[in-house]
């Protein structure tokens, strides 16, 4: 039905659609669990927003945004563990693994308004610090990718060996309070779900904007054909770099507030696998939507939960079944389905609408090449 | 190629409309409802049935990743208490509906899981985890639900929480028996050999706080990231170091590479033996029996233990999962697990928690190691230690034990060496 719909207006349909969902309907039918689950996903989902960006839009396939959801985690977990343990005091695990004394990294962030604007800024900052060093040395598809992936291996490892600072393999968890609000509490629970489902939802109105900007045409652009773009006086790099350090942001948010929403944050929610499972959601989404990788990440999400609850150890073969499935036979992801249909059924040129139509667009065949 | 759109001008309003929208969504989202209450757990009252035939519990054990190959067999042994005790009759006269989890090896499912048999499935009791990373993420969320995990395997200590029981050792039943063991034998300095994560890092912190107080010196400490299967550098670093003795805190399939490669450097058990805290008859399959011959392990429980209650343990295990199926120390404790959690509900007659933890104390069971009690100030069990030797048919013979029960101390404060090791 949301097809017959024409451009903006599917958009604004499909927001809205997801406000009444996420903050009358699930506060409403879900208990304490599942709705915590759903903040969960919420939070993964906005990771797949700039997934999105970066690499349905801009090309990039970004393996690595473990490390920029973990960046924002870790800081956020920090601040908490730095809260509970109350002013000058240290953690109680360093108190356990440690010497007991705050190493001199961690002071800062006793302070939430510190913590706040790292969380913000740090991610999006060292995005920009290794995208100067990618992007202006032209290193793009394969290559990225795999540096992007060492990235977030390298995270995980160094998180791993500084068990006295970072809490090793058991990561930081024991939470009792965010921002002063005991988190135990159902009412603040759900406080936080609400937090979590308007940041996703402003995610994606700024991504709606960037894709109907001069911005987004020339993201579009750069990935279909860089050189082009140079020759017109643009510098690809640049435009590269604004993708990738917004979607390194929105993972950082994503991350600190996954923290007080999970209860923990340990090296295996950072690390390769995590980040693939990411780049899987949105795949099977489809990255070159606005809705589609929010939706796949969120489906996939709860297929994981749903089917290791009922069959445990045979989740993984499921879900890369999907994911060959997917790339195999429907490159656009779910979200192509709907025009793959209508094609099939009216043989022609593929519709104009801009969301739409990317899955049937040909400048995809010459981007396919890169990506996968 | 580029496609093009024109913004039309409405659409600036429009999205300022739906940001107005989304704002007032998000505020009465929580709007109107209190926030910030100060009792520590607002949220303890439970959930749990007890007014039918039945009584749920939960299994929470990693049936899939890396650490699936050790859990499925604590799985196994729960699942094999559990048809016992419901053919006796259940507990308090309950027959018990079990529901199992599978915590994918990974610390955050294990704490989602946990919450999950906690809030939505209402068990009254959960059992399971392995890794201590799997039992940090769920302690929070037992204490902050008031309600009980009992956790079936050997750990770092250092740890107590009025919401976990914990049935497998402590280090003053595990690590300091054998390093007492290793003394009595004349052992004058020692290698450490670890995986890089909680359990090896606070055990060695622990042996190098005993080594020098006993005059033992520590010739070299090693760590490798778990998995990793690259030691020869560590065995040239240990055949170099001429050390009495090795002591291996390695998990999983690390064990595998380093014995192979301890073999091959031509390091044998006569001379520079290696005592395992984290190897028992089950990983002794996988690592091989050749690779392992003669060398030591540290544990309360062995297959080849003579006692009537293990003999029957041993062939009820066999005649449900199989003639080749081995029995080994983490098993039993899970499977010991149950018993307890049976004695105590039916000494309290009443499956509540706090019930639960009053009546504990004290309560034992006459388990495959031999006799069992509940401490009841820090949850942990009295157990008997006991050094092993590793035989060629892959068994564990005992060669030394303490002859009694050892009372658990977690934070070994019996221990004057051990005074300024945290917690």
């Amino acid at each position: 039905m949301i097809g017959y719909l024409k451009g903006p207006g599917r958009v604004w349909v499909g927001l809205a659609l997801g406000a009444v969902v996420l903050f009358v309907l699930a506060p409403s039918v879900l208990s304490d669990f599942r709705l915590m689950l759903l903040g969960k996903y919420l939070c993964f989902a906005m990771v797949a927003v700039g997934i999105g960006l970066a690499w349905g839009r801009g090309g990039m396939l970004v393996l690595g945004q473990g490390v920029f959801f973990g960046l924002g985690a870790y800081l956020m977990a920090m601040h908490l563990k730095l809260s509970d343990a109350g002013p000058g005091k240290a953690p109680d695990f360093m108190l356990l693994y440690g010497s007991g004394v705050v190493p001199f990294w961690w002071e800062p962030f006793r302070s939430p308004v510190v913590t706040l604007v790292a969380i913000l800024l740090l991610p999006a900052a060292i995005a920009t610090v290794l995208g100067l060093a990618i992007f202006r040395r032209r290193v793009k598809g394969a290559y990225f990718a795999i540096l992007s992936q060492a990235l977030a291996a390298a995270f995980a490892i160094l998180l791993i060996g500084q068990q006295t600072t970072t809490g090793g393999t058991n990561g930081l968890n024991g939470f009792r309070g965010f921002l002063g609000y005991n988190l135990f509490d159902p009412v603040n629970k759900q406080l936080i779900f609400s937090i979590a489902a308007a940041v996703l939802l402003a995610m994606l109105l700024l991504t709606w904007h960037l894709y109907r900007s001069r911005y987004g045409e020339l993201l579009v652009a750069v990935r279909d054909q860089e050189e082009r773009v140079r020759f017109l006086g643009y510098n690809p790099a640049n435009i590269k770099l604004v993708a990738y350090a917004i979607a390194a942001a929105m993972a950082g948010v994503a991350g600190a507030l996954f923290v007080p929403i999970a209860g923990i944050i340990s090296p295996a929610d950072v690390g390769v696998v995590p980040s693939i499972a990411f780049i899987i959601g949105v795949a099977i989404g489809g990255r070159n939507t606005l809705l589609g990788p929010v939706l796949g990440t969120i489906l996939v999400a709860y297929a994981q939960t749903t089917l290791s609850e009922q069959f445990p150890g045979f989740w993984t073969y499921f879900q890369g079944a999907l994911l060959i499935l997917v790339i195999a036979f429907l490159p656009g992801g779910l979200a192509s389905l709907w025009t793959v249909v209508k094609r099939g059924r009216r043989p022609g040129p593929p519709s104009a609408a801009p969301m739409a139509a990317a899955a049937a667009d040909p400048a995809l065949a010459s981007e396919q090449k890169v990506s996968i | 190629m580029a496609k093009t759109s024109q913004l039309p001008q409405k659409s600036r309003l429009l999205s300022l409309g739906c940001l107005a929208l989304v704002s007032a969504l998000a505020l009465t989202g929580c709007g109107g409802s209190k926030v910030g209450s100060d009792t520590a757990a607002a949220n303890t009252s439970s959930c749990v049935k007890t007014d039918g035939d039945t009584i749920k519990i939960g299994f929470l054990n990693s049936r899939s990743g890396t650490m699936a190959i050790s859990e499925n067999t604590v799985y196994a042994a729960l699942a094999m208490a559990k048809d016992e005790i419901n053919a006796a009759g259940g507990v308090n006269g309950k027959q018990l509906e079990v529901v199992a989890e599978d915590g994918a090896s990974e610390p955050t499912i294990f704490a989602e899981k946990a919450q999950k048999l906690i809030s939505s499935d209402c068990v009254a009791a959960v059992f399971g985890g392995w890794t201590s990373a799997s039992r940090k993420a769920m302690l929070p969320v037992f204490e902050g639900a008031n309600s009980l995990l009992y956790y079936p395997v050997q750990y770092e200590g250092l740890e107590a929480s009025k919401n976990i029981f914990y049935t497998g050792a402590t280090t003053n039943q595990q690590i300091i028996p054998a390093l007492d063991y290793l003394k009595e034998k004349g052992v004058k300095s020692l290698f450490l050999v670890g995986s890089d994560y909680v359990f090896p890092r606070t055990a060695n912190k622990e042996i190098k706080a005993y080594a020098d107080a006993n005059g033992i010196e520590i010739k070299g400490e090693e760590y490798t990231p778990l998995g990793s299967t690259d030691f020869a550098t560590i065995v040239n670093k240990v055949k170099g170091a001429k050390a009495d003795a090795v002591f291996n805190t390695l998990n999983g399939d690390s064990n595998v590479a380093f014995f192979k490669e301890y073999t091959n450097a031509g390091l044998k058990a006569a001379t520079m033996p290696v005592v395992s805290v984290s190897i028992a008859e089950e990983e002794v399959q996988g690592i091989g029996a050749a690779n392992l011959k003669d060398q030591l392990t540290a544990w309360n429980y062995y297959q080849t233990l003579d006692t009537p209650v293990n003999k029957k343990f041993v062939s009820d295990f066999k005649a449900k999962y199989g003639a080749d199926r081995v029995t080994s120390d983490p098993m039993e404790a899970a499977y010991t697990s149950l018993y307890l959690w049976k004695a105590t509900a039916e000494k309290a007659k009443s499956f509540a928690v706090p019930d639960i933890q009053a009546a504990a104390g004290g309560v034992s069971f006459e388990a495959p190691e031999g006799t069992v009690t509940i401490n009841g100030d820090n949850h942990h069990i009295a157990k008997t230690a006991l050094i092993g030797q590793i035989q060629p048919d892959g068994l564990i013979k005992t060669i030394w034990s303490s002859d009694q029960a050892i009372e658990p101390d977690p934070f070994l404060k019996t221990y004057p060496w051990a005074a300024g090791l945290g917690g």
